[in-house]
């Protein structure tokens, strides 16, 4: 790759930039270019950003590699360059106390990364990076030396199935739109990444533009399309910038324009900024958005494969699905196959966050079990506590409980659960995490992203949520866990779009789980992860009061009496349960159950 | 064609039909609020659900292409608790004010909360509540009442062509709003109006009229040729308000005139006889080059009425002979013209120009709607 035998790369994803990314490249950059006395040093040094490599939690990511030998730092800033430049490049001494750890190598040794490959590897900036790595040489073969059929063959051995959330396998969903007659065609790219939480579309884009665009290709020459949009976010300013770029790029060496590789096929690819709400992504919602109308799901009496954008045949991909597609062709579908499982062909990536110690972005293959994920890669719990549960596919996902913690991540094995692969969330919940309140905080997304068209989702998943605000609140009714169901269950049978269809997932899932930890909050009036805060009371604990009063004088509703030197009373009709006494007292006298 | 077994029965239907069009055409009443036949389908009331062999859930009717051999249910009472839930939680949104709605008697979800007799529903929370109201002069808007049928915006869209609304805000806050919250400045058709299953859309001079017990008369419109049927509904000999049928030629379909612009029907300012003017009109005066001119308003006189005189046709009409004949022997026809009305039929245009050729014999002659 790099002929240069010093090759410096500086994470530069969006995480890394807001840590000072930009400002490490630059001083390792200047003291490149000012070390340079000898003249040949400056031809052997080069420092370059590369995508990011999913463990933002140590930002900034620095790899120095000294002819092929590569040190990993973490946690930079621009301060600490000079040393690691002075010390490791120019004399050859790594300094070990600021080099990426044992929780750094335990992040990345259970992971399988395939369209993770290029991220922290390679400049996404750089076309030329891109091709020395073999980059479209899978689109080239796919204009010049197959045929559609062959194509959609290979997609489909692979056993790649969309990554956006459904799971329906894409070399089908190519076949239908190759077989449709029409005169347009499109292919579209689903970069709205609806679910907050999520940014593994993100991180592809920013850090491998090149491999969607070369996807997408493929894609358009499989089902003969002349016209592909990129639907991203337009939030996400560094991946439109990014993706404008590699498309400007791939105009100017005519990957993209008309008569691509010579084959006497045209392809445009454009950009399309996305408003970014959540049903953005749901794909008749998306279509309606780029044909510049109010993105609201319609009813699907036709596949999209065979009407779509402005009623053409349209195949809609997620951008995961996408990146993989230059892969299946450049390694084969057999070897893609053979890394899933045997429904499921490759990997996932996942946005694991929570209650473990590394969080980050990760790249698994199918059917890895949960407990590998947590306590491999996710290096177990934080301080070790007890594992309760753990939230998949975002906000319309559901939620399972340890019993499932052996169960395999996969399409099925999720369904079977109750929850969904979604765009790949993971947040993991510990004993310090309440059940309702995390339904509750599902839920209160949801409710406001519902786009209103149809009733059930409209109007149902705000009184769930309602219901859910009065429970936390210490308002629960009898049959409050009943009415929950009925309305849940209503919601996914009536719904229009696959939104409303999924959104009572964690409450279902929940209540599924977890039905008595509801019980109490509703009969006890208590949260036992001590979270709701209205169902927490404060009292003092006569043995351990010593009569300090400083508790008194914190407590800003004056709700405590009590002489100096004697115990002191919380007067719960006065207390507005803000905690402050409990967190000034030094004898640990405040009881919060 | 296709067959299928509808509530086990089976009938056969063309293959353009939805399972909704199947099921009404067996004469099956099925609940809908956001269908309208003229439209572009949208599904989302979700009352219109069935069930049937092969579906995973419920689908909505009226979005579902009938398949040969499909077995369909149109009501069981899994799906009539899902119906009731789908109108109980529009009720949990919805004011409580049908003792003073215009719309209160004719109103599809009323109908439907009697139907599952809803006194009560099991939710209750937030409601949409909204301060600022529309100012526009012809269409009370209280978005309260919205179903959010989407009726209106397609009328609006796919037939009237304008697109002065849109659903605008997400969650409970979705909202059918003119861009910006502005008051509504479009052509006033009302035929969002028209197709408003409750009492979201109403017309602002409905308002007291009555709203029951209207006698009702077809007419047709006199306000332009297009000869659109209304129908009057009409309450202590006056109109209460106009809307027009399906099975007319304009399909039920009118503009702001035909629709709102009744009031000159009872107004006491209405001419009912002719008049002959006795006097010069006497801001008008002759002027130096022999042309009639306006005089500036402050040398004119306050007061240019009162120089009328109530007559009868036959007078009206002897007067008008005179005077034409007295100009075209002095100064010749064409010192006449004739200006026929767009409220006026084809025939009486064609009379009229008749009239002017033949009878006077110029060809001054020419009509409103030219310009
Ligand atoms: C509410 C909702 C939101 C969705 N959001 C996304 C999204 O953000 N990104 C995405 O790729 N797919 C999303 N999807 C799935 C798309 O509808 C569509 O199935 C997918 O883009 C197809 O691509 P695939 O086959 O590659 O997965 C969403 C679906 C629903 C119902
Ligand atoms: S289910 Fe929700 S998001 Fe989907 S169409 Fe209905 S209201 Fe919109
Ligand atoms: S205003 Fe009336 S017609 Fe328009 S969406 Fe609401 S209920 Fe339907």
């Amino acid at each position: 790759m790099d002929k240069k035998d010093i090759v410096i790369k500086v994470c530069s994803g969006t995480g890394s930039l807001s840590a000072g990314g930009k400002d490490v490249l630059e001083a390792f950059r200047s003291l490149a270019a000012s070390t340079g006395t000898q003249a040949e040093f400056r031809d052997r040094c080069t420092a370059h950003q590369v995508g990011c490599r999913g463990f933002c939690s140590r930002d900034v990511l620095v790899d120095v590699i000294i002819n092929g030998e590569k040190i990993t730092y973490e946690l930079i800033k621009p301060d600490m360059v000079p040393r690691i430049f002075e010390e490791h490049i120019l004399q050859g001494d790594p300094v070990d106390e600021w080099m990426a750890g044992e929780q750094h190598r335990e992040f990345h040794a259970a992971q399988t990364k395939i369209v993770l490959s290029h991220c922290g590897e390679m400049d996404p900036e750089s076309l030329d990076a891109y091709l020395a790595s073999g980059g479209y040489e899978a689109a080239h073969q796919a204009f010049v030396r197959m045929t559609p059929g062959e194509i959609i063959e290979e997609i489909k051995r692979s056993a790649l199935r969309g990554r956006g959330g459904a799971g329906f396998p894409t070399g089908l969903k190519w076949e239908f739109a190759g077989r449709m007659r029409s005169k347009e065609k499109y292919v579209v790219c689903n970069g709205n990444e609806s679910d907050p939480g999520a940014f593994a579309d993100r991180c592809i884009i920013e850090g491998d533009p090149h491999s969607v665009i070369e996807g997408m290709m493929i894609c358009a020459r499989a089902i003969g399309a002349e016209r592909g949009y990129i639907y991203v976010r337009d939030s996400y300013a560094l991946a439109v910038k990014r993706l404008g770029l590699a498309l400007r790029q791939c105009r100017e060496h005519g990957f993209l324009g008309s008569n691509v590789f010579d084959s006497g096929f045209d392809l445009d690819i454009r950009l399309y900024p996305a408003p970014g709400a959540f049903i953005c992504g749901e794909a008749t919602a998306l279509m309606k958005s780029i044909e510049g109308k109010r993105a609201m799901p319609s009813p699907r009496m036709w596949r999209t494969a065979e009407k779509g954008l402005w009623g053409r045949p349209t195949v809609i991909n997620n951008v995961e699905t996408l990146a993989n597609v230059p892969r299946i062709l450049g390694r084969g579908a057999e070897w893609f196959a053979g890394v899933g499982t045997e429904n499921s062909g490759g990997t996932k990536v996942f946005s694991l966050t929570g209650k473990v110690k590394n969080t980050g972005l990760v790249e698994i293959p199918m059917g890895v079990t949960l407990r590998e994920v947590i306590y491999g890669i996710g290096g177990g719990m934080v301080e070790d506590r007890a594992f309760k549960g753990i939230q998949l596919g975002g906000p319309t996902g559901g939620c399972l409980s340890e019993a499932f913690l052996d169960s395999r991540v996969d399409y099925e094995s999720l369904a079977l659960a109750g929850t969904i692969m979604g765009s790949g969330g993971m947040v993991v919940l510990d004993e310090t995490s309440c059940i309702v309140d995390t339904a509750r905080f599902f839920l209160d997304i949801t409710q406001a992203e519902s786009c209103g068209k149809c009733t059930p989702c409209r109007l149902g998943l705000r009184r769930m949520f309602e219901i859910l605000q009065r429970i936390t609140n210490g308002h629960g009714r009898n049959g409050d866990i009943e009415l929950l169901e009925d309305l849940g269950s209503h919601i996914r049978a009536t719904s229009l779009c696959g939104f409303g269809m999924t959104a009572p997932n964690p409450v279902l899932t929940t209540i599924r789980y977890f039905r008595d930890e509801y019980a109490v909050h509703i009969k006890d009036r208590k949260c036992p992860a001590l979270v709701c805060k209205n169902l927490l009371t404060y009292s003092c604990i006569q043995e351990n009061c010593t009569g300090c009063g400083l508790c008194k004088k914190v407590c800003p509703s004056d709700a405590i009496r009590g002489t100096r030197k004697k115990s002191h009373k919380i007067d719960q009709d006065l207390c507005v349960k803000c905690g402050s006494c409990f967190d000034a007292c030094k004898f640990d006298a405040v009881l919060r159950e | 064609m296709v067959t299928l077994n509808i509530d086990g029965q089976d009938i056969t239907v063309d293959r353009s039909y939805t399972l909704l069009d199947a099921v009404r055409e067996m004469g099956i009443t099925i609940p809908t609020l956001c269908h309208h036949p003229d439209l572009s389908l949208f599904g989302g009331c979700r009352l219109c659900l069935v069930e049937g062999s092969g579906m995973r859930r419920p689908a909505a009717s009226c979005v579902t292409p009938v398949q040969e051999g499909m077995v369909v249910q149109s009501s069981t009472p899994y799906l009539e608790r899902l119906r009731k839930t789908n109108v109980e939680l529009l009720l949990s949104d919805h004011p409580n004010d049908c003792m003073l709605c215009e719309r209160a008697g004719n109103c599809k979800l009323q109908e439907l909360a009697y139907y599952y007799g809803l006194r009560e529903h099991r939710f209750e929370g937030d409601r949409r509540i909204y301060s600022r109201k529309d100012n526009n002069p012809f269409l009370q808007r209280e978005m309260e009442k919205c179903v959010m049928c989407g009726q209106c915006v397609r009328i609006c869209d796919e037939i009237q062509g304008v697109g002065a609304i849109d659903f605008a805000y997400k969650g409970l806050w979705t909202k059918v709003t003119p861009p910006f919250e502005r008051d509504l400045d479009c052509e006033f058709c009302g035929q969002c109006v028209g197709v408003c299953p409750t009492g979201a859309l109403t017309g602002r001079i409905w308002a007291g009229k009555g709203r029951q017990k209207f006698r009702e008369v077809d007419t047709v419109c006199s306000y332009c040729g297009c000869g659109c049927i209304l129908t009057l509904a009409v309450k202590k000999n006056q109109i209460a308000r106009i809307y027009s049928r399906k099975d007319t030629i304009n399909e039920g379909m009118l503009c702001a005139k035909g629709r709102f612009a009744y009031e000159f029907v009872n107004s006491p300012e209405r001419l009912t006889r002719p008049l002959i003017r006795t006097a010069p009109k006497k801001d008008w005066q002759l002027n130096d080059s022999g042309r009639y001119a306006q005089v500036k308003p402050e040398r004119s006189s306050t007061n240019s009425s009162g120089v009328f005189r109530e007559v009868s046709w036959e007078e009206a009409l002897d007067h008008i002979a005179f005077r034409i004949k007295e100009i075209k022997d002095v100064h010749g026809a064409d010192a006449i013209g004739g200006l026929a009305s767009a409220r006026c039929t084809n025939e009486e245009n064609y009379l009229f120009q008749k009239f002017m050729r033949a009878a006077v014999g110029t060809n001054n002659v020419d009509h409103c709607a030219r310009y």
